[in-house]
C-alpha cells in the first residue's frame, strides 16, 4: 500500500536516511523502533509530504506523491505534539477538519464518544491541557476512517483509561484491514498493537519482519529483551564499523 | 483556499493582538485629532507615527504568527489540501487583520472629524506597508527555523529600510550637493518602500514647496500620471516580490 523506493534525506551535513528502501502492506500493523534521531519521524514526515526527499520515490496506493495532495486523504495522522489555533473552540476544529474532506460524509466518531470531546465542543483549544489535546488529535486522526493510520507516540501524555480506550480502538481498526504505522517508545504498548517490527538505526532499515521472527532470531521470549539485543546489536555494529574506519 | 483563509482569519481576528492594534491605531489618531484642527498638519503627525510604527509591528506581528502558528500549519500541511493555498491562506489572513486594525483604528476617527486626500493615501500606504513587511517577515520566517532569527532579520529590514537607508540617502546626497540629484535620488526612493510611501503621502501635502528644487522635480513627478503610475507600480513590486519568493521557499520547505 506504501512503497518508499530508496529515498535519500539530508538536513546540512547529517545523512537521516540513507538509500532507504521499505513497504508496507494494507492489514498489518508496525512499530516503527530507533534511537532518537535515527529517522523514525523524518520517514513519517516524508510519507505524509512534509519532508521532501533529496532523491528516490514514495508510492501510496501505486502512485507517486510528488507534487500530489490529494492521496493524504487516505492518511489518518495524529502528530506527536499537536497543537491547535488558541482561538478555536474543539467544535470548531472539528467542523473546519469536516470542511478539508467535503467528499467524506460518514464519520467515525468513536474516539469522539469515548473521549466525550462533544461536553467540552464550545472549549478553545489554547485552555486544553496535554493530555485532553492528545485526545483531540486521536479523534481527529480516525475521524474520517482513513485506510492508512500514522500515529506518531500515540499514548503519551494520555491518561490509563484513555490509553485503553485508543489501544482498543487501534486493534479494531487493525483487524478491520488497515494499515497502521506506530512509533513509540513504549515497548509493551508496540507489542500489543503491532505485528511487525521495523527497527531503524542511522537512516537504514536494520530490521524488518514480523515479531515472532524477531523473537526467533534473537532467541527470547519477551518483546523487550527482543528489542534490547537488536539495539545491542545495532551499537555492536556500530563500533565494528568505526574500528574498521580506523584501521 | 477560501475555507483555510476562512479558518486563518476567524483565528487571527479573535486573537488579543488584533484589538489591541486597533484599540492603539485609534488613540494615536484621537489624540492627534484633539491636538490640532488643520487637516494638513493631522496627516503630516499621523503620517510621521505610522511609517515608523505600522512596518514594526506588521514585521514583528507576521514574524511570531508564521511561528505560533507553524504546528497548524504541519496539521494543514497533512490534509489534502496544496502546499501554495497553506501559505496563502496564512499570509492574506496576517495582511487582512494589519489592513482592518489600520482601517478602523484610523479610519473611524477621520469619519468622525473628517478627511482629505492625504488622509486616504495614508490609509492606502498604511496598507501596502503592512503587505510589504508581512512578506519580509513571512521570507524570514520560511527561510530560517528559528524563530529568535527570523525576528531578528525582519527587526533588521525594519531598521534598514526606516532609518539606516535614510542615512545613507542624506550622506549620498550631501557629499554629491553639487550635482543635479533630482533622478538619482528618485531612483533612491524607488528603491525603498517605506520611503517611496512618505514622498507619495508628502506629495499631497502643501510642504513639497519646502523642499526646494528636487521638492518641485518630485511634486511634478508625482503629480504626472505617468509618475504615478511609476510609483505605484513599484509599490506593486515591493509587495509581490518577498512574497511571492516565500511561496517558492515555502513549496521547498520541509516541516
Amino acid at each position: 500500500m506504501i512503497t518508499v523506493n530508496s529515498i535519500f534525506k539530508k538536513f546540512g551535513k547529517l545523512e537521516v536516511l540513507k538509500d532507504f528502501t521499505l513497504s508496507f502492506e494494507r492489514g498489518n500493523s508496525y512499530a516503527i523502533m530507533g534511537p532518537n534521531g535515527s529517522g523514525k519521524t523524518t520517514l513519517i514526515k516524508s510519507i505524509l509530504g512534509m519532508v521532501l526527499p533529496d532523491k528516490g520515490e514514495i508510492l501510496v496506493k501505486g502512485l507517486s506523491i510528488k507534487g500530489s495532495n490529494d492521496y493524504r486523504k487516505f492518511i489518518g495522522y495524529m502528530p506527536q505534539i499537536g497543537r491547535y489555533p488558541q482561538n478555536m473552540k474543539i467544535g470548531q476544529l472539528f467542523s473546519m477538519m469536516k470542511d478539508m474532506r467535503p467528499e467524506i460524509k460518514t464519520y467515525d466518531l468513536d474516539l469522539v464518544e469515548a473521549y466525550e470531546l462533544d461536553k467540552i465542543k464550545d472549549k478553545s483549544l489554547g485552555t486544553l491541557s496535554g493530555g485532553t489535546v492528545q485526545k483531540v488529535s486521536a479523534a481527529l486522526a480516525f475521524l474520517f476512517n482513513p485506510e492508512i493510520l500514522i500515529l506518531d507516540e500515540p499514548t503519551a501524555g494520555l491518561d490509563p483509561i484513555a490509553v485503553e480506550i485508543l489501544k482498543s480502538k487501534i486493534k479494531n481498526e487493525r483487524e478491520a484491514g488497515k494499515l497502521i504505522l506506530v512509533t513509540s517508545h513504549i515497548l509493551s504498548d508496540l507489542e500489543e498493537l503491532t505485528n511487525h517490527a521495523i527497527y531503524i538505526f542511522e537512516g537504514e532499515v536494520f530490521f524488518n519482519d514480523s515479531i515472532e521472527s524477531l523473537k526467533e532470531i534473537t532467541s527470547e521470549e519477551k518483546f523487550s529483551p527482543a528489542i534490547a539485543k537488536l539495539m545491542q546489536w545495532s551499537l555492536k555494529k556500530k563500533s565494528t564499523t568505526k574500528a574498521l574506519t580506523y584501521a | 483556499m477560501l475555507k483555510l483563509l476562512k479558518y486563518a482569519l476567524y483565528d487571527i481576528l479573535k486573537s488579543r493582538f488584533a484589538l489591541i492594534y486597533t484599540v492603539f491605531l485609534a488613540l494615536v489618531a484621537i489624540s492627534i485629532y484633539q491636538v490640532s484642527d488643520d487637516l494638513s498638519k493631522v496627516s503630516l503627525s499621523l503620517m510621521n507615527i505610522m511609517i515608523m510604527i505600522v512596518p514594526l509591528i506588521s514585521a514583528v506581528f507576521a514574524t511570531t504568527h508564521f511561528y505560533n502558528n507553524l504546528e497548524f500549519i504541519e496539521l494543514m500541511l497533512a490534509q489534502p489540501v496544496k502546499r501554495s493555498q497553506v501559505f496563502l491562506s496564512q499570509l492574506f489572513a496576517v495582511i487582512i487583520m494589519l489592513s482592518l486594525s489600520i482601517l478602523i483604528g484610523f479610519g473611524l476617527p477621520m469619519m468622525l472629524w473628517g478627511a482629505d486626500s492625504s488622509l486616504i493615501t495614508l490609509l492606502a500606504v498604511g496598507i501596502i506597508l503592512s503587505a510589504v513587511f508581512t512578506g519580509f517577515a513571512f521570507l524570514a520566517s520560511v527561510m530560517t527555523r528559528d524563530k529568535a532569527k527570523a525576528i531578528g532579520i525582519s527587526l533588521g529590514l525594519w531598521i534598514y529600510f526606516s532609518l539606516v537607508y535614510d542615512g545613507f540617502v542624506l550622506y549620498f546626497i550631501y557629499s554629491f550637493a553639487d550635482y543635479p540629484l533630482e533622478k538619482a535620488t528618485l531612483a533612491l526612493v524607488m528603491l525603498n518602500p517605506v520611503d517611496l510611501g512618505r514622498i507619495l503621502m508628502l506629495m499631497q501635502l502643501d510642504i513639497s514647496a519646502l523642499m526646494g528644487y528636487t521638492g518641485a522635480f518630485f511634486q511634478k513627478f508625482f503629480s504626472s500620471s505617468m509618475g504615478l503610475l511609476i510609483a505605484g507600480g513599484t509599490l506593486m513590486v515591493w509587495m509581490l516580490f518577498p512574497n511571492f519568493f516565500a511561496l517558492r521557499v515555502f513549496r521547498k520547505r520541509d516541516f
